[in-house]
Formats: C-alpha cells, structure tokens, sequence
C-alpha cells in the first residue's frame, strides 16, 4: 500500500466511526477527490460532513475552528501547504491561542493537513515545508507524515491532544511505499520515533541522522550509500511529532553517536533544525562528540525547472556530504 | 424616543456607567493596558437582547463590554478581567477583548471571528436547527478579507448568521470616507445576502423591525446584515479621539433624559450606585490565579 492510500483509508475511518468529523478545503469533491487524491471516495460516502470550499484558507481554517469550538472535530486540508500562510491569522491568532487564551482549556480538536515539499517541479510557491513558520507558537502542534507512522493512528492523536494541529505531508511520500524500506535496513517504532538501523547486530552508531518522514527516503539512501561505500553504520530517527517534540528518549544513543546530524526539507535559516540542535547542544553537552550537524533546503527560493530545484532541495547527496565532511573533515 | 422598561433602561446604564468607570479608572492609573469601550452604542446589544436565544452563539470584539453584559448580568466579572482579580471571567488573561463564557466569544482580531461563527453556524444547522451565530463587527472591520470569505461560505451554505454591523462612522481615527468604497448595503448585495439599515436608537422600534428578520434567519437559514448607523461617543480607546467634541456624533441618553427625566435620574443613580459598589468591590479583590496554562 502507498502511503497516500493509507491517508486516505485513515480519514474513511475516521468519518466513518465518528459522526463529529468534518473534512473541509478546495477540490475535495469526487470524482476529482482533491488535488492529490488524498480525499479520494470521502464525499461520495460521507456528503454532509466532506465539504468543498472556495478559495479561502483563512475561512476554511475559521470555519474549522468554529465547528471544533461548538464540539465537532475537523479537518482542513490545504491544497498546497504553501497556502497555509494565507490562514496564519486564524492558525496562529485564534486556532492556537483559544486552547488557552480564555483562562480555562477550550478544547480545539482540528487538523490542518499541509502537503509540502518540493522534488515535483512545481516552482517557488507549491514546493516548500513551512514548519520553521509554525515552530514554537503556544498551543499548537505539528506533526509530519511518515512512511512509518499509521495515519489514523497519527490522526486519532492529534484529535485527541484538543489542540490546533499541522500535519506536513510530503507529496512525493504519497506515492511511496507504506512501511517499506531499504533491504539493508529495519525498522521499528520507540514511542513516537521510528528508528532506523542497518539490519545487522549492534551496527549503527558511527552516526546519528534525525529527520522528519518527508526526507526518511532521502535519509535511509545517504545512509545506504555511507554504509556501502565507507563501511559507516548509522541509525536514522523520524518522530511524528515535529513540535513540541520531546528528545529525552533518544539522548542516550544520541550521546553515544560519533555524529548527530539532523536533516530537513525547508529551506535554511530559523528551521525546526536548528531548534533541534539546540536542545540537543544544551542536553547534551559534554557528550556530544562534535556539534550537531544541520542540513536542509538552501536558502532560497525553490526553482521550477528540475535540474535548478536538484540543486536547492535537500537531496540524499546533501545528507551523505554532510555526514562524511562531519566526520572526515 | 418611546419610554423603556426599567429593566432595559437599567441594562442600559449599567452600560454606559461600566464604560465611564472603566475611563475614570484608567485615568487614575487603576488599570493595564487598553480598553475600548461602546458609550453611545449600548443599544445595540440591549435591542438585540430578546431577539437572541440561549442556544445562539455570540461573537463579540475589541468593543465588546456592552454585548457581554448584555449578555450575562455580571459586570463584577468582566470588571475583574479587566483588572485581573479573582473572579475575573477568564483568569484575567483574556483581558477586555478575548472572553470566552459558554456561547459568547470575543476576540481581538478584525475580522477574525466572521469565519469562526460561520464553522459555528454549520454544526448549529445540523444539531440545534433554529439557533444561530451572531457576530459584532464595526464599519472598519470591513476591510478585512476574511469578512468577505466568510459572508460567501456562508450564503453558499445557507448557514444562520447575524452579521451586526455597529457602523459608528469611525474606525479607530480614520472616518467611513477615507476607509470603506461603496457601502456595507452593496457589499452584502454583492453576495445575495439581506441587509436591513437600522437608524435610530429606538429599542422597542428597532426590536418590532428586526424580530421577523431574526426569526426568518432561524426558519430559512441564510445570513444576514444587520447594520445599526450609530455613534462612539467615546474615544477609540482611551484619550485618543482626535475628533472636535461637536462631531462625536449623538447621544442617545441625553435625549432620554431629556424627555424621561425623572426614570432617568432614579435608574441612573441606582446603576451608579452599583457600579461604584462593584468597581469598590473589586478593585479590593486578590490578583487572579491562571490555573489551567
């Protein structure tokens, strides 16, 4: 199964066990089923509640926050996660802030599914992972879709925190394989974090990649190469949840890594990243065996034609390049 | 102006005694922050009183003290909000412009809860059918784009929405003229949705008009406009109206006073009275405690 059949399993499930469900946004209807399939059968199934909007993030997202505020659940999708920006008031200004900002808790179950990235070609403003925008804002959480982790399971989770949530899903995942993943390599999940290793006993520790489940491809074929070509064993770390992420579990072996490099998709500057690295840094500091080490995007806008886009977009030669020159110079 | 009941003349300056209080106190240095207060619109909310249910929702914004107390006979809360004591309607981190209490909302953002009370709409028309969202805005927050985003979804949708429109002829500093091309009329026709101007500040009048239009938005789901041409008397905030004092528009209470003076004096002193108690009252509780961060 492909990942985008996953998600889109998950959200039949979802609508289909509880009735409070809505899924909201452009172009979901079928038989067009949303720009990526994603909503594929749900309004043919589901017509009350698997609504198609105008062109109006802001509204859609204030219509979200409406129905969760009056007890139902909702779920937004965003054509393009580029366009989530044209929703920023209502995500940042009312979604997040009303968990808290009326003195008691107001539950806020709501999901705003963003597919990001780039690697498709499809220019400057519908290739990027905006997560750096939505790092740290109080009450909000963010989530990033991973070959790894079960959609519904991911989806049923973010409902039940109450809190506003942005899932990030990586559009060229939706047509990768569900669960599957290198054959030097296996993979288990610890809590929220898949782990990645090479399928040999006790191997892994030279390095330390931590990503989020849009660039694990990317990740686990740096990793190949590295293993294949410099007999280097890494291990590779995807949480679900992007923010508030909690990394108390995973410093122990990141202490004991001769590397810890975390990689990412947006582009570089104030990224998710570099909040990673600084907890790391002050959690870690003393074991670290060098400063964590940082790759994403570059900084700047993200080309349309493929051979200019290779060069912006993080690729698995970025993350193999990184890695050696950290540990190699 | 017809006379009005005790009651609704009591919520009335109860109104317009919470505003000045709350200027009196900030002159003195007693409160934080800002406030924006509605002295020469409480009608609005205190006409609209009886039209809405228990089971309608309420959007309120920045000037929105008179449609909480409207809405809730609890000036002793809203006024521990504002100076954030114990007892204040939301731990007093909301403050005067983001309150939260069962059905009423309000928030700081033009424009902002136009969207929000539209999602609210679509889950009352499919589980309380009859109830409806009504939301405050003023002429300024006209500018805004999600207005019209909303006011779409919600014709689209045929979803039961009261747009009250407090056009008090000023936002902020900048008068209708220099911020609003064409009219609040036409942009609710743009969109097939009615509007009723409401002129005057006539209770019982503006009640026996806009009862049917209530009801036919509860019946036949679909929004509606309601713009009320009124007046700030008061500054934006706090001693920040730069308008001469002659073009502060007309008071509604001098006129009743005017012609019901001997009500007026019995239930102005009686609402001054209580507001002094109350602000007294507060003023001595404890700062509140934010339990749930």
């Amino acid at each position: 199964m492909r990942v985008g059949e996953n998600l889109n399993q998950a959200l039949h499930g979802l609508l289909g066990d509880d009735p409070s469900v809505y899924v909201l946004g452009e172009d979901l209807l079928d038989p067009y089923g949303g720009a990526f399939k994603i909503t594929r059968g749900l309004s043919a199934r589901f017509p009350g509640r698997v609504l198609t909007t105008p062109l109006s993030e802001g509204a859609i997202v204030g219509a979200a926050s409406g129905l969760a505020l009056a007890g139902d659940k909702a779920i937004v999708e965003i054509m393009f996660g580029d366009f989530a920006a044209l929703a920023f008031d209502q995500i940042v200004n009312f979604a997040s802030k009303s968990v808290s900002m009326y003195g008691h808790r107001v539950p806020m179950p709501m999901v705003i599914r963003c597919p990001s990235g780039g690697n498709r070609g499809y220019g400057p403003t519908h290739s990027q992972n905006l997560q750096k925008h939505f790092v740290g804002v109080p009450g909000l959480s963010l989530f990033e879709m991973s070959p790894f982790h079960d959609n519904r399971a991911v989806l049923d989770r973010m409902l039940a925190s109450a809190r506003p949530c942005l899932l990030f899903e990586d559009k060229v995942l939706y047509t990768r394989g569900m669960y599957e993943v290198d054959d030097l390599f296996a993979w288990e999940l610890a809590g929220d974090v898949a782990v990645v290793r090479p399928d040999l006993p006790a191997a892994g520790a030279d390095y330390a990649l931590i990503a989020p489940g849009g660039v694990a491809h990317r990740a686990v074929a740096a990793m190949r190469w590295l293993l294949l070509e410099h007999d280097l064993a890494g291990t590779l770390y995807v949480p679900s949840q992007l923010y508030p992420f909690d990394v108390s579990g995973l410093l122990p072996a990141l202490g004991a890594a001769g590397l810890v490099c975390v990689a990412e998709d947006g582009s570089a500057g104030g990224t998710w990243g570099s909040h990673v690295a600084a907890e790391l840094h002050t959690r870690l500091w003393g074991s670290l065996k060098r400063p964590v080490r940082l790759v994403s995007s570059a900084d700047g806008v993200i080309p349309t034609a493929p051979h200019l886009e290779r060069d912006v977009v993080l690729q698995d030669t970025t993350i193999r390049r990184a890695v050696l020159e950290a540990l190699h110079g | 102006m017809n006379r009005l009941t005790d009651e609704d003349l009591a919520l009335l300056l109860l109104i317009r005694l919470f505003e000045r209080k709350l200027l009196a106190l900030f002159e003195r240095g007693a409160l934080n922050g800002t406030t924006h207060t509605c002295l020469g619109q409480e009608y609005v909310p205190v006409s609209l009183r009886p039209l809405l249910r228990a089971d309608d929702w309420v959007f309120s914004n920045h000037r929105g003290h008179g449609h909480y107390l409207a809405r809730f006979d609890d000036p002793d809360g809203l006024l521990a909000e504002i100076m954030g004591r114990k007892g204040a309607v939301c731990d007093g981190v909301g403050g005067s412009q983001h309150l939260k209490r069962d059905r009423y909302l309000s928030t700081g953002v033009q424009g902002q809860s136009l969207p929000v009370a539209t999602g609210v709409a679509l889950n009352l028309k499919r589980t309380a059918p009859g109830a409806l969202a009504c939301v405050y805005v003023g002429d300024g927050t006209w500018g805004e784009g999600a207005v019209y985003e909303a006011l779409n979804l919600a014709q689209l949708w045929r979803l039961p929405l009261l747009v009250v429109v407090e056009h008090n002829g000023i936002a902020q500093s900048t008068p209708t003229e220099l911020q609003m091309a064409g009219s609040v009329a036409g942009r609710a026709a743009a969109f097939g949705i009615g509007h009723r101007r409401v002129e005057g500040w006539d209770v019982a009048d503006i009640r026996q008009q806009l009862a049917p239009l209530v009801e036919h938005v509860r019946t036949e789901p679909a929004p509606l406009v309601v713009e009320f041409a009124t007046h700030r008397l008061g500054p934006h905030s706090k001693g920040d109206d730069t308008r001469p004092a002659d073009r502060r528009g007309k008071d509604w209470y001098a006129a009743y006073r005017a012609a019901h003076p001997g009500q007026a004096a019995r239930i102005e002193a009686a609402a001054g009275e209580r507001v002094d108690r109350i602000a007294e009252e507060v003023a001595a509780r404890p700062p509140s405690t934010w339990t749930a961060t």
